[in-house]
């Protein structure tokens, strides 16, 4: 069973998938679960406290905005325990602010750097590419060692 | 700031989508609190919301799947149920996380569709998907033609 990480990292199409296929998925609500699980000072609404941002270090320059620093903590950790990654390119859920939106480019950035298994799909449009999409998921994880 | 001291440590919280013609939320929802021996589970209008153990989660959502395999998608959710941090009862509006479900329960149907055809088809035969990458670029000609085309 391998560890997947999963770009946009909320996708319940990808979670779902990776999970029916027999591996573990790695998203935002793993990293926010840690968080919203350990006792520390209160500050809602996601538990992010000014230590990520220092955390965020490691994956981003101390320029960067702390918003993208702090969101590097929660996916930094997640990238390098990852043993595969799976990419939707256009994913309009994947939209936010300028924070997010640079977080995301540093993500697919230090995901393409990584060596190891990648997939990189998009949406899709109607049966026939859902199909594809599927098959191509299937494939790619039934190589990582899943169910097929 | 003030100490925190959380909640429910130890447990996972799962929602379970239902995008199915034959099996409603409530449906999926009386067939979980049938076995679910101390898991908590909220019904919601998409699904259910399912918080316990991992291994007496996974057990409840195993069951449920069996109800339409094809229709019944399961994600991860990091706060438990009704967290007033996160669920729209005490914040109005809806949750965050509804419009990323919301946007891709529109492609649930292809993926579905997929699923019950890759059940009776080798998924080595389909072809891989064509990338947005590798298909044609709009030429440079064409798009003089249409600057050309707007009115003065």
């Amino acid at each position: 069973m391998a560890k997947i990480f999963i770009y946009p990292a909320t996708s319940l199409i990808l979670s779902d998938m990776v999970t029916r296929f027999g591996h573990t998925p790695l998203g935002s609500a793993i990293a926010i679960r840690e968080r919203v699980q350990t006792a520390g000072l209160e500050s809602i609404p996601l538990q992010i406290t000014p230590e990520e941002p220092k955390k965020g270090l490691r994956w981003a320059a101390v320029e960067v905005p702390s918003g993208v620093r702090g969101r590097m903590s929660l996916y930094g950790p997640m990238i390098e325990m990852c043993d595969a990654a799976i990419i939707i390119n256009n994913a309009d859920l994947a939209f936010g602010c300028m924070g997010c939106a640079r977080t995301n480019e540093l993500l697919k950035f230090l995901i393409r750097q990584k060596d190891m298994p990648k997939l990189e799909l998009e949406y899709p449009k109607n049966e026939e590419e859902g199909t594809q999409f599927v098959a191509a998921l299937k494939r790619f994880l039934s190589d990582l060692g899943g169910k097929s | 700031m003030t100490d925190y001291t959380p909640a429910n440590v130890g447990t996972v919280t799962r929602y379970v989508v239902v995008e199915s013609y034959t099996v409603t939320p409530a449906d999926v929802a009386i067939r979980a609190y049938e076995v679910a021996k101390g898991v908590m589970i909220k019904e919601n209008c998409f699904g259910l919301v399912v918080m316990g153990k991992e291994e007496e989660v996974n057990r409840v959502i195993a069951e449920v799947r069996k109800m339409d395999p094809a229709h019944i998608f399961v994600k991860d959710r990091g706060f438990p149920p009704g967290d007033a941090r996160r669920c729209r009862a005490t914040l109005g509006g809806a949750r965050p996380g509804f419009h990323g479900i919301e946007f891709e329960m529109t492609i649930l149907p292809y993926i579905s569709h997929a699923i019950e055809e890759l059940e009776h088809r080798d998924a080595s035969t389909v072809p891989a998907p064509q990338s947005q990458l590798t298909s044609p670029r709009l030429d440079i000609y064409r798009l003089k033609k249409m600057i050309d085309a707007q009115e003065p």
